[in-house]
């Protein structure tokens, strides 16, 4: 949708408690998109056509996480966004969010292991059929960072059903070598899954953070190819 | 008036976090707990009078955010 010579804005959304947001501008700029802060009060996104819900600890994870962001005013235009088919990704809390204001399903239970956990997972591309995961294979491994204490993904099996029915499941935690094992599975989440699109594809919540790897230098550029996806889809 | 909500975890959801209190609690001799569910409690102090019409604008208010309908249930309790 961007015109010619014109670089495709993205919305990165700051709510208070945001800590990823500075990680994801910075992305958005390194794939050739222009960043753009938009606070959460705002009424609108300020001409972006793609948004990224960064991570963090929005209100403290008050409530539940991502519980009060999800009832900030801009989410009234991340929803209309959305609804149009605008792009939308949510990375960790903002991946929470998503799940709060229902534009994905299910819901975070605490890690299993009740620890906040902070270290590298694998990742097997289950999707890369739509436009945010197109530049990807199938079946590809990735390496991404998480850093959660609420990432257990869970539904009810009527739930579960559709997702598996309606290929939502777009990212899942394995071994290296791109195995389901459930010792490849940090957090519990059910059916190992770690990224969830929406039945029209628009829409990608995931736990690990792509903006964190961007740079061979900064331990790898795993993350850069979901952060262009987005960027062109804007 | 003084409205408590409940939240707790639906039955059919695992609680690690009351399996792992329960296990304390097995292990400072209190065998006899068999399981722990950890909920929250909210005191609301709610103006109005009408208890029906309080009622339902709490329960609104569990819905909408006090409680993630996926996971959770609540019940409201007025004095």
């Amino acid at each position: 949708m961007s015109g010619a010579g014109r670089r495709p804005r993205v919305a990165v959304v700051i709510f208070p408690g945001s800590n990823c947001d500075r990680d994801a501008l910075a992305a958005v700029e390194l794939v050739g998109g222009e960043a753009v802060p938009v606070w959460h009060q705002s009424a609108d996104l300020a001409g972006c056509t793609a948004v990224i819900l960064p991570g963090g600890f929005s209100y403290g994870d008050y409530l539940r996480a991502g519980a009060m962001a999800a009832h900030s005013s801009v989410m009234t235009a991340v929803r209309r966004h959305a609804a149009d088919g605008g792009p939308v990704l949510g990375i960790c809390n903002g991946f929470q969010m998503l799940l709060e204001i229902g534009l994905l399903p299910g819901a975070m239970l605490m890690n299993r292991t009740l620890r906040f956990i902070c270290r590298d997972v694998h990742l097997r591309v289950e999707r890369n059929d739509l436009p945010l995961l197109g530049h990807l294979a199938s079946g590809q491994v990735l390496r991404l960072p998480i850093a959660h204490k609420e990432g257990n993904w869970f539904a009810h099996p009527d739930v579960m059903r559709e997702v598996e029915a309606k290929g939502m499941a777009a990212l899942r935690y394995c071994t290296p070598t791109g195995e389901l094992d459930d010792g490849a599975n940090p957090n519990g989440a059910l059916d190992a899954i770690a990224g969830l699109v929406n039945v029209q594809g628009n829409v990608l919540g995931m736990m690990p953070h792509p903006e964190r790897r961007m740079r061979a230098l900064l331990g790898g550029e795993d993350g850069a190819a979901l952060i262009r996806g987005l960027v062109e889809a804007a | 008036m003084l409205v408590e909500v409940r939240v707790k975890l639906k039955e059919q959801v695992l609680d690690p976090q009351g399996e792992a209190i329960r296990r304390v609690l097995s292990g400072l001799g209190y065998g006899e707990i068999e399981q722990v569910r950890v909920g929250k409690l909210m005191l609301l102090e709610v103006a109005g009078t009408d208890a029906p019409e309080v009622r339902s604008r709490v329960e609104e208010a569990c819905k909408e955010v006090l409680a993630n309908p996926v996971i959770e249930e609540y019940e409201v309790r007025l004095p």
